[in-house]
């Protein structure tokens, strides 16, 4: 395909709470939590932040290692499971906030954790058939979970936004193809009006993140003629620290190809960011030439798979925001009374 | 807030467009239909701040106004911007120990309130120290 990446941006909360905080609360052991998932700590949004405001610091950040006229996006989709409105697209917000109105389209993507990836296929698909400019693709989640629930210890926060182009002068990174694998797996679900997912415990792993993201990753290599050999790195979805390790060793990676994209063990699950913002912190350090092979995975289920060639350009432009890493580091720490009066759960 | 007024101000709120006197090059927040040092000499057109500013300064609130019980004690401060005019704003992600005068702060896009569980969401400027 002739479309690659324009531009990115991320965002990440600054509050973040520890294993410990949260294990002490339920009676659980925190080492064994630490252990199992690997996991540190996970990002926790302010009081005043939602999915639409880090779309928005996501999508502005992606736009200062552009200078491209915002008017020229012509298409903005935000995918997430934790849009603040059930009906009032997330993307107009952005749009408005990024002065992308009014002559474009925009919409709200909703696959568990893979729905930002799917904006970025729909934004190569409208890129190569020439309906429009640039299209921007965001993944941005503040993580439900039930107190108590395992997935207390990893629902996150975070945001991604991707720019996508022709391939030309501007952009950054090439986009060589994706592929995709769908199934009606029944791993992890909300239904209508309930606060919080309810998941299949360990039913989400093997029929599940494994088959698809597996999947996914041997149809693109086949589709491509390439192998895990052809790849400088590898990003997975990360619903724990563990799961794309162990799915990069089944596919033949090593640790090195997978090191510079794995941020679930100190910022959480991000959930719709999570492999957009590993991506992100990938092209924050990876060499032109190198190629990348980034998998994400949405329950219910699904994978999208992507190989992107990293561009003489980027050395240029990705120092104009904050990198990944800038954000991993900003951190403060905050105790599960304070982590709970922040999620709303304490009402008085 | 009425909804329509919310939406009326929507491009100040989210991109600080003020206006600009092309007569005497004042930037003006919010944005005025009459430039107050030209009169009927001003040109006002509209412009969109620079989001870089700094803390002239600030108090800590104790006694929160509505809608902002759980996050006091908070910081809300007088910023300068850049480009001259100077607006209240809320500091975010700022302890109450960490704000003094001179801090350079940026504007960032946050949630301000809602009006209750069944109405709209307002989004709106805050401060944050860089």
């Amino acid at each position: 395909m002739d479309v690659g990446v324009v531009g990115y941006g991320v965002y990440i909360p600054r509050y973040r709470i520890r294993v410990e905080e949260i294990a002490k609360v339920w009676g659980d052991d925190p080492e064994s939590i630490k252990r199992g998932l690997l996991i540190e700590e996970k990002s926790v949004p302010a009081p005043d932040e939602d999915t639409a405001t880090i779309a928005v610091e996501a999508a502005r950040n992606a736009l200062k290692q552009t200078g491209i006229d915002p008017h020229d996006i012509e298409a903005i989709y935000v995918g997430s499971e934790s849009h603040p409105y059930a009906v009032k697209p997330t993307a107009t917000i952005v749009a408005e906030a990024i002065e992308a109105t009014p002559d474009l389209t925009a919409a709200d993507y909703e696959f568990a954790c893979k729905a930002g990836t799917v904006g970025i296929q729909t934004c190569m698909g409208a890129v190569e058939a020439g309906m429009i400019k640039y299209g921007m693709a965001i993944g941005a989640d503040t993580a439900q979970s039930a107190p108590g629930d395992a997935l207390e210890y990893t629902a996150a926060a975070g945001g991604c936004a991707f720019i996508v182009g022709k391939n030309g002068g501007n952009t950054l990174a090439a986009i060589d193809d994706t592929y995709s694998y769908t199934t009606d797996t029944p791993d992890f679900w909300r239904r209508e009006m309930r606060s919080y997912p309810k998941h299949g415990g360990r039913f989400t792993g093997k029929p599940a993140y494994f088959k698809h993201v597996l999947a996914a990753a041997n149809g693109l290599l086949r589709k491509l003629q390439l192998t895990s050999q052809d790849f400088a790195h590898v990003v997975f979805h990360q619903p724990n620290g563990k799961f794309p390790l162990l799915a990069a060793k089944e596919l033949g990676f090593s640790k090195e190809q997978v090191a510079l994209g794995l941020l679930t063990p100190k910022i959480g699950n991000t959930y719709s960011g999570s492999t957009m913002i590993s991506l992100a912190a990938v092209l924050d350090q990876a060499k032109p030439d190198e190629r990348i092979l980034a998998v994400s995975y949405g329950s219910g289920a699904g994978s999208d798979a992507f190989s992107i060639t990293v561009r003489d350009g980027i050395e240029g432009k990705r120092d104009a925001a904050p990198k990944v890493l800038d954000y991993v580091g900003q951190r403060v720490m905050i105790d599960y009374a304070t982590y709970v009066k922040f999620r709303k759960l304490l009402v008085r | 807030m009425a909804v329509p007024r919310f939406w009326r101000e929507i491009p100040n709120r989210y991109n600080l467009v003020g206006a600009r006197c092309g007569n005497c090059n004042k930037v003006l927040f919010p944005p005025r239909y009459i430039c107050p040092h030209c009169r009927r000499m001003g040109k006002l057109e509209p412009y969109r701040l620079k989001r870089r500013g700094k803390v002239l300064t600030y108090t800590v609130v104790h006694a929160a106004a509505n809608g902002f019980e759980d996050q006091a004690p908070y910081v809300l401060a007088i910023v300068e911007l850049e480009d001259g005019p100077r607006l209240t704003a809320q500091v975010t992600d700022c302890n109450t120990d960490e704000i003094k005068i001179g801090d350079e702060v940026e504007i960032v896009f946050r949630r301000m309130g809602e009006d209750g569980q069944d109405g709209v969401i307002y989004y709106g400027f805050k401060a944050r120290r860089v």
